[in-house]
């Protein structure tokens, strides 16, 4: 499944998006768990004391704002709140755990039907947040980044990955009724809907223009779509939005369409699910469901050392234990056993230049690399383009001394984004 | 319940294309061998004893610096093996021991470990030691005085020294193909065009060098040269006896390509490679020595740096 250099290996990797296979057979529902998690951004104030309580009876679709800000989470069953915990995000982040004892029979929340009569991107932002897809519905209304282009992508930002390629196959007039409100809510005229190049034809009658991205890994990212399909350069550090382009996945959009037009808050995430032996299947499971329920529906074994990635090879996150849930963005489950997983080392850097030859971003890696083992981030981001990278892994991809340049790069926009926001709390 | 199956953690991305430092050293190795087997055949048992001795005395230095400076034993690497090979490749076959010892001494210890280690290095270590040796022991070096002895169904002298002395006359009626086919004076390992080409070609095709330093190198040589040859046919040899005679093809595809001092960027690597190949022209023509290549890698390595400033606008980059 990992692909290899070939032995003549001349020029750049050829790495592509994975297409959604032929015949693909339709998605296996996974059965509701008896316990399910959810994901809750804990507020930046240590001592945040929870609005709810072990106990609280909680219905489907139900909003649940456990600190009482603007943010929440969906339940994704009818049940009880059975556990309140603090969980270990990406980074350090802190985050809480909420589990849900789910009882078997379904009591739809009846807060958002009764609201959604007179839809608004409002009302969209107080419910639809943390449905499958996670649309980010808050760059929709930012008055300092006015959105021009709604970008719909059906094309899935990692290889191996086929969730958002099924959803436009399968949910074509779902799509088409959220292109539909996100319209009518925002007042946006321009959809943009970004498939496959061989996918163009076909989707022009839902509702936006039909534009190509190219198969080749890392074509689908979106700061590579902006320069290449779009023509528009964001600046480094800045997103798609600062030029007035917002995207979302075609999931979420698909999901917004049903909300509206049901009255429900959708809670069954689809995903990609690529068992040890490369084979890829879909799966549909509610949002909080552990991925070991998930990978059992499959009969996908998990040996002791195996690593079960949320995502894809390239960009994925592993995570530690098999009751992890499944998260409104979770688009894909990949095992891999031990033998298959790249392993890194802590080698200097011999300066071969494979990763600047292979960076789309046109970064200079093998000087970066060495500002970031140091620690130099402010050097490394005045001088070596840290903020220019677009995070699609070639670097580490393809490097000789396995060095982890991805991590790096992550670990330092992150401390940057850290100390900046120490520096503005402490002036303010 | 808890599921208890101990996974493991690490980072994106999970996929390798495979690529490893100990492949390459191997590769390099292997593309060396048939023009430093060449040099064996041509040159007998002592050419063997100095590869034997350089290699295995570099491994040995940067064991013992390793040891001693305490930093991790990185011998099995194969880089150190690397260096000594390329060192041992261009010496005269009847080198004393001390002398091979000493060189690979100042590559692995001098030119390498003290300045970091793999990576690290700013000139190519092969190269700073024969330099050195070539300014130590100048008659040791001097493939006319070291190969005196030897016996030779060809010209035993020197291509480089005798067109240096002589002017393009003297060197007029060698064979090209002979000089492409080993048949002339020289290093061990550097007198086999034909194999130093097969090698080059193999390590570019398998991607384990740039072809842009090469080409560009060689196309710097036959530039260079041409103009010498134009401004005066008598006094200065041709391109093609430039291309096949001394280190050329050997530092086009062995010196100049190290990874550590050479630049990584489309343009940097064809101005280095050019500018290489012409000072290495110079030298020989207007210079002091009859075959300074290595003084020319080392000018590319010394400009490298600046040379790797000319890099492409990075994405999103403003200004």
């Amino acid at each position: 499944m990992m692909t290899k250099k070939p032995f003549w290996g001349f020029g750049n990797p050829h790495l592509e998006h994975t297409p959604l296979p032929a015949g693909l057979e339709r998605p296996e529902l996974v059965p509701l768990p008896q316990t399910m998690t959810l994901i809750h951004r804990r507020p930046a104030q240590d001592k945040a004391v929870p609005v709810l309580k072990l106990g609280d009876a909680v219905q489907t679709g139900q909003k649940l704002s456990l600190y009482g800000n603007a943010d929440y989470v969906t339940s994704p069953a009818t049940g009880k709140i059975a556990a309140l915990s603090t969980a270990p995000g990406s980074f350090g982040r802190s985050e809480t755990a909420v589990a849900i004892a789910a009882d078997p029979q379904d009591i739809f929340d009846g807060e958002f039907d009764s609201t959604c009569r007179t839809p608004s991107l409002e009302l969209a932002r107080m419910f639809l947040s943390s449905v499958p897809g996670q649309p980010d519905l808050g760059r929709l209304a930012d008055p300092e980044r006015p959105i021009k282009t709604i970008v719909v992508s059906c094309v899935d930002e990692d290889i191996l990955v086929v969730t958002r390629q099924y959803v436009l196959a399968a949910r074509l007039a779902d799509i088409q009724r959220g292109i539909q409100v996100l319209k009518q809510l925002t007042g946006i005229e321009d959809v943009v809907i970004l498939t496959r190049r061989e996918a163009l034809q076909g989707h022009g009658s839902i509702g936006g223009r039909v534009m190509g991205v190219d198969h080749r890994y890392p074509a689908a990212l979106p700061g590579l779509v902006m320069a290449r399909v779009f023509g528009q350069i964001v600046p480094a550090g800045r997103t798609s939005e600062d030029k007035g382009f917002c995207f979302l996945s075609a999931e979420a959009v698909a999901s917004i369409g049903t909300a509206f037009s049901t009255g429900r808050v959708p809670v069954v995430k689809t995903m990609t699910v690529v068992s040890k032996d490369g084979r890829i299947r879909l799966a549909e499971a509610r949002i909080g469901t552990p991925v070991g329920d998930v990978l059992k529906r499959f009969g996908v074994p998990v040996a002791e050392g195996d690593r079960i990635v949320i995502g894809g090879p390239m960009r994925g996150t592993a995570v530690f234990s098999l009751d992890h849930p499944v998260q409104p963005s979770t688009d894909a489950l990949l095992v891999l056993e031990s033998a298959a997983a790249a392993h890194a080392s802590d080698y200097p850097c011999i300066n071969c230049g494979e990763c600047v030859r292979v960076c789309p971003a046109r970064m200079q890696i093998n000087l970066l690399v060495r500002y970031l083992e140091g620690g130099k981030y402010e050097d490394a981001e005045e001088s070596y383009d840290l903020h220019s990278c677009v995070e699609c892994g070639l670097c580490s991809y393809v490097c000789v001394s396995k060095i982890p340049i991805l991590q790096y790069i992550m670990l330092a926009k992150h401390e940057l984004a850290r100390m900046r926001s120490t520096e503005t709390s402490n002036n303010g | 319940m808890v599921d208890k199956t101990k996974l493991v953690v690490s980072f994106a991305p999970f996929w390798h294309n495979g690529n490893r430092v100990t492949d390459r050293s191997l590769q390099i190795i292997l593309a060396a061998l048939p023009a430093a087997l060449f040099g064996v055949y041509r040159f007998g048992f002592s050419a063997l004893s100095v590869l034997a001795l350089a290699v295995s005395s570099a491994v040995l230095w940067e064991l013992a610096f390793t040891r001693v400076a305490k930093r991790p034993v990185s011998v099995g690497d194969g880089t150190a093996a690397v260096i000594g090979l390329l060192f041992g490749m261009m010496l005269p076959a009847n080198l004393p021991w001390w002398a091979v010892i000493t060189g690979t001494f100042l590559a692995i210890v001098v030119a390498r470990q003290i300045y970091g280690g793999i990576g690290a290095n700013p000139f190519n270590p092969a190269a700073v030691a024969v330099a050195i040796l070539m300014l130590a022991w100048k008659n040791r070096m001097d493939f006319d005085t070291a190969l005196v002895n030897y016996v030779f169904d060809f010209s035993a002298a020197f291509p480089l020294a005798a067109a240096k002395a002589l002017g393009a006359n003297a060197v007029k009626d060698l064979s090209l193909a002979d000089l492409f086919w080993g048949r002339q004076a020289g290093g061990i390992g550097t007198i086999c065009g034909a194999g130093l080409l097969a090698g080059g070609v193999y390590l570019v095709l398998r991607g384990i060098i740039r072809w842009e330093i090469p080409v560009s190198f060689l196309l710097g040589v036959a530039a260079t040269a041409a103009i010498f040859h134009a401004a005066d046919p008598v006094r200065f040899a041709p391109p093609a006896f430039h291309i096949l005679t001394g280190f050329t093809l050997f530092g086009a595809f062995f010196l100049a390509t190290e990874d550590s001092s050479s630049p990584v960027n489309f343009i940097p690597m064809l101005i280095y490679g050019a500018v290489i190949g012409s000072i290495a022209v110079l030298i020989r023509n207007i210079g002091v020595f009859a075959e300074g290549l290595v003084f020319a890698v080392m000018v590319g390595n010394l400009i490298q740096p600046l040379l790797d400033k000319i890099r492409p606008k990075a994405l999103g980059k403003v200004a």
